[in-house]
């Protein structure tokens, strides 16, 4: 059983201060074994402990990056680059392969018209792969499409999009378990959080080219 | 040579202790034979040993617990003595012969608590015969030591009430009266030290003196512990006396540590309703003294009383404890001219947390501390010690955490006048900690003018309050500030349209003062705000009776276009580009077609002149296209414009497969599902023509052409 954890669109602090309280009480380190990240985390930043030698004082919730905090929860982290990324290292796609299965991830603005599936299921064979990771629209979506699946954490954070219109958080983690994968989403509605599960299996023939 | 004195000093101690031994042991044998005569030789003996001038406190004090104990042992021989029938006075009057005063003394006490303890005679008139017999000792060092057994003695055998020694009905009266008069004996004794010996040995005596400290504060603990004495007696005698002997002695390390004494071992109800009396004694103190962090002790401890219990309040508020302590603190302040800045400020500080605790309601009691720190800071410009400066931020910090609500501090009118005396360094901080209360809290700024005390509070971040320092800055501590600003805009919300846009302008003209160099941080947030209002205002129907002041979505993107503007300052064409798509996306969904347009052209713009990477270019020609295929609102000629322009871009790019990709994508341009007035079939195969254009020259997946075509 691996987990991995899919998430993506957090604009922060442009257009979002932090991740929900409620999720960040739900992800612990040690518990996932690999994240993907669809892009566009934040603006690099810094943790100033500069204050704290000044003052003395108690900061209790000192900025830290996003980057920094996600590899706390797990070391091993795959980021794609998103628009607004300052960032410049980060790929415009990622392969990987987690057990069985071969997953694919990009941040979605280069896959137009957005959020198409079918343009997305052509990048999906472009980079021949089980699983395709996009964000962009930051609207949770999830597909089984011919043999693979893809799949849209959407924005982490809810944050304002232009192409959807109220944006719940929400994030996605998948179990890969053998020739099986399921696929939790977690959104947050009106300061709960809700839980989904669709459940995929990848047939033994090889995904159609 | 100090080594020499310290080697010395141990042989000095061994002798006395082994002298001390050697006649404690005929003594012992004297005692166990019940020779009172040569039991009383040898403890005179005995006791002559505390007699030496050699000793430092520290070693006298180890001489002295060896007699002590041995006098204990004598102590109950004695009283076997009487009652082997020998008379407690004439016992009394016969260790009155010992040869040398202080051994005298020694046994004088001795006796004296079996006498107590016969009852043949009331204590009252013993414990003074004994308190006035010690003034015969005015050596500092032996006379503290022996008052202090004195004291040691009677702790138990007091006339207090309830005791079995209780006398007449001045019985308290003659008690306290025993104690204190010890109490001021054991004071004189102890500032006489100060006053001995050369100049240059000075820190030595200190010291010492020092460790002797608690031999004279005992006395007050005892004072404390006496059942009888009553807040009334307390007020009348007690204090009054003990306050007469701390100023009238005039040195400063006993009034230093006897008032802090007083604030410690007495309740804090007694000092609640003697306040003005124990208050009235700090202006005469030395000036030396540090009364700062005495009064800083009381404020506490009352603070921390008025905490336990909501009971108590009534009283503070009888008593009018704040402004009493207000006025001492005033007067303290005025009575030394001199006291640095850190001094007044503490004193504040205490008087805020105080009544923060005491009187969270009184906002104006807050706000009068402040107003008073403000007058001791003015004419002094911006503070440049750094523990005065802790304690300044100490002071601003404390309505925080009370309130946890920085709206309520913004409403204390003094607040930002305090603020302004923090250099430009810590002033910064302040604000940062300030925001991540706002954060921490989740504290909702709602309201315009909320909204401009805030940023005028916080400017520190905003703008360069000094030209010169910006290269000094350190980048990452810059960019944790900025961000923390970014955060702060997305806190500031009001469901009201009207109030929010308010706000929102506001917001824009406190960061069009930043520069350059704050505008990327603070531009986004500020934007996405304003493109969520839009989306607000977007469902509500045009009002046909509302005036042309009232805030509309064309408002807005006038709005958002002057915010964008300003990024060509620093300049930022990527971040630009984004966020006038983003607008235009904005302007499509209000069916705005010119604004779009505009929104478009300007970003049309930027790519031509100021995109030059082409990295970058393909990632911005991403965004164009995707942003314009989502386009419902463009008539047919914007369109067109539009559209061409994006596929010449494309066929420009840098690289072969991006340009096919870049022109790939504009097909969808013209083929948009769900929109039949935008299916341009001659167009499409246009473009599809250009498609294969470029396959030739490089590489191409085929089936895209044969999905085109179908």
């Amino acid at each position: 059983m691996v987990l991995v954890l899919a998430l993506g669109d957090l604009h922060v602090p442009h257009r979002a201060p932090d991740l929900p309280a409620k999720f960040k009480s739900m992800l612990v380190p040690g518990k996932i074994q690999h994240i993907i990240c669809t892009g566009n985390l934040c603006i690099k930043v810094v943790n100033p402990c500069r204050i704290e030698q000044l003052l003395s004082l108690r900061c209790e919730c000192l900025a830290e990056e996003v980057h920094d905090y996600l590899k706390t929860l797990c070391p091993d982290l795959h980021i794609t680059r998103g628009e607004y990324d300052e960032e410049t290292r980060y790929p415009e796609t990622k392969t990987l392969t987690i057990g069985q299965f071969k997953l694919g991830l990009c941040h979605g603005h280069q896959v137009i018209p957005w959020g198409d599936l079918d343009s997305l299921a052509m990048l999906q064979r472009q980079l021949d792969v089980d699983i395709l990771v996009t964000g962009h629209t930051h609207q949770f979506t999830a597909y089984k499409h011919e043999g693979g699946v893809v799949i849209n954490p959407g924005s982490a954070t809810g944050a304002y999009s232009s192409i959807t219109y109220d944006v719940n958080p929400s994030f996605v983690l998948m179990d890969i378990d053998g020739l099986r994968v399921v696929v939790y989403v977690y959104e947050l509605i009106d300061g709960e959080v809700k839980v989904d599960k669709i459940d995929f299996k990848k047939t033994t023939t090889t995904t159609a080219h | 040579m100090m080594t020499g004195v310290a080697e010395d000093e141990d042989k000095w101690l061994a002798a006395g202790i082994a002298g001390l031994q050697q006649n404690a042991f005929y003594m012992h044998r004297a005692m166990d034979s019940n020779n009172l005569r040569d039991a009383l030789k040898y403890s005179a003996q005995m006791l002559s040993e505390l007699r030496t001038s050699k000793l430092s406190p520290h070693k006298y004090y180890e001489l002295y617990m060896r007699a002590f104990d041995e006098l204990r042992k004598l102590e109950m021989f004695f009283k076997e003595e009487t009652r082997r029938g020998c008379s407690i006075v004439d016992l009394y009057e016969l260790v009155q012969h010992a040869g040398n005063i202080l051994p005298r003394l020694y046994l004088l006490c001795t006796v004296g608590s079996v006498y107590i303890k016969s009852k043949e005679a009331p204590a009252k008139d013993i414990l003074k015969d004994l308190v006035e017999m010690c003034r015969g000792i005015q050596h500092p060092l032996r006379g503290l030591f022996l008052r202090s057994y004195l004291s040691q003695l009677s702790r138990d055998k007091l006339p207090d009430i309830g005791s079995e020694y209780e006398g007449d009905a001045d019985t308290i009266t003659d008690a306290v009266e025993f104690v204190i008069q010890n109490f001021t004996e054991m004071n004189k004794l102890w500032v006489r030290m100060q006053h001995q010996g050369p100049a240059r040995e000075k820190e030595r005596r200190e010291k010492e003196r020092s460790e002797l400290r608690d031999l004279v504060g005992k006395n007050l603990h005892v004072l404390s512990q006496i059942e009888g004495i009553d807040l009334d007696m307390y007020k009348d005698t007690v204090l009054p006396r003990i306050l007469e002997q701390v100023v009238n002695c005039k040195d400063e390390i006993a009034q230093y540590y006897l008032m802090d004494c007083i604030i410690q071992v007495f309740p804090d109800e007694y000092h609640l309703q003697t306040l003005e009396v124990l208050l009235s004694a700090f202006p005469q103190l030395q000036a030396s003294v540090d009364i700062k962090t005495v009064l800083s002790q009381l404020m506490e401890r009352l603070a921390s009383y008025a905490a336990l219990s909501s009971e108590v309040l009534p009283e503070f508020l009888q008593v009018e404890a704040f402004s009493k302590l207000n006025s001492a603190i005033g007067k303290v302040i005025e009575a030394q001219p001199d006291m640095p800045v850190v001094g007044a400020v503490t004193l504040c500080s205490s008087l805020l947390k105080f009544s923060l605790h005491v009187h969270p309601d009184r906002l104006d009691y807050a706000d009068q501390v402040l107003g008073s720190c403000v007058k001791q800071l003015s004419g002094k410009g911006k503070i440049e010690d750094s523990k005065a400066t802790k304690q300044i931020v100490a002071l601003l910090s404390a309505p925080l955490e009370k309130y946890n609500n920085v709206v309520t501090a913004l409403k204390l009118s003094n607040y930002p006048c305090v603020m302004e005396y923090l250099d430009n360094e810590t002033n910064k901080v302040m604000a940062t900690v300030i925001i991540q209360n706002i954060m921490k809290n989740n504290t909702h700024i709602s309201t315009a003018d909320k909204v401009e005390a805030l940023f005028e509070l916080i400017k520190g971040l905003i703008k360069d309050l000094d030209e010169t320092l910006h290269d000094e800055v350190d980048e990452d501590d810059f960019k944790e500030e900025q961000c923390s600003v970014a955060r702060l805009i997305q806190m500031l919300h009001n469901e009201d349209p009207e109030e929010m846009f308010k706000i929102i302008c506001v917001v824009k003209k406190h960061i069009l003062t930043g520069g350059p160099k704050r505008l990327s941080f603070t531009v986004p947030p500020l934007v996405f705000n304003s493109l969520k209002l839009v989306r607000r205002l977007q469902g509500q129907e045009e009002n046909p009776f509302g005036d042309d002041e009232s805030t509309s979505t064309k408002k807005i993107f006038q709005l958002l276009n002057q915010i964008v503007e300003a990024l060509s300052s620093i300049p930022a064409p990527d971040l630009a580009l984004r966020l006038y798509l983003q607008c235009a996306e904005a302007a499509n969904d209000c069916d705005l077609e010119p604004v779009a347009y505009e929104f478009f052209t300007q970003a049309y713009i930027i790519y031509e002149e100021e995109i030059s990477d082409s990295r970058a270019q393909v990632t911005a020609m991403h965004l164009i296209i995707g942003t314009l295929q989502r386009m419902h609102v463009f008539g047919v000629e914007n369109r067109d414009t539009l559209t061409h322009k994006a596929t010449g871009y494309s066929a420009k790019l840098l690289k072969k497969p991006d340009q096919c990709r870049a022109v790939y994508a504009c097909s969808h341009l013209f083929w948009v599902d769900d929109q039949d007035n935008l299916k341009d079939g001659e167009r499409f195969a246009i473009v599809c023509f250009l498609h294969f254009y470029c396959a030739f020259s490089g590489k191409l997946v085929l089936r895209i052409g044969a999905m085109c075509l179908s």
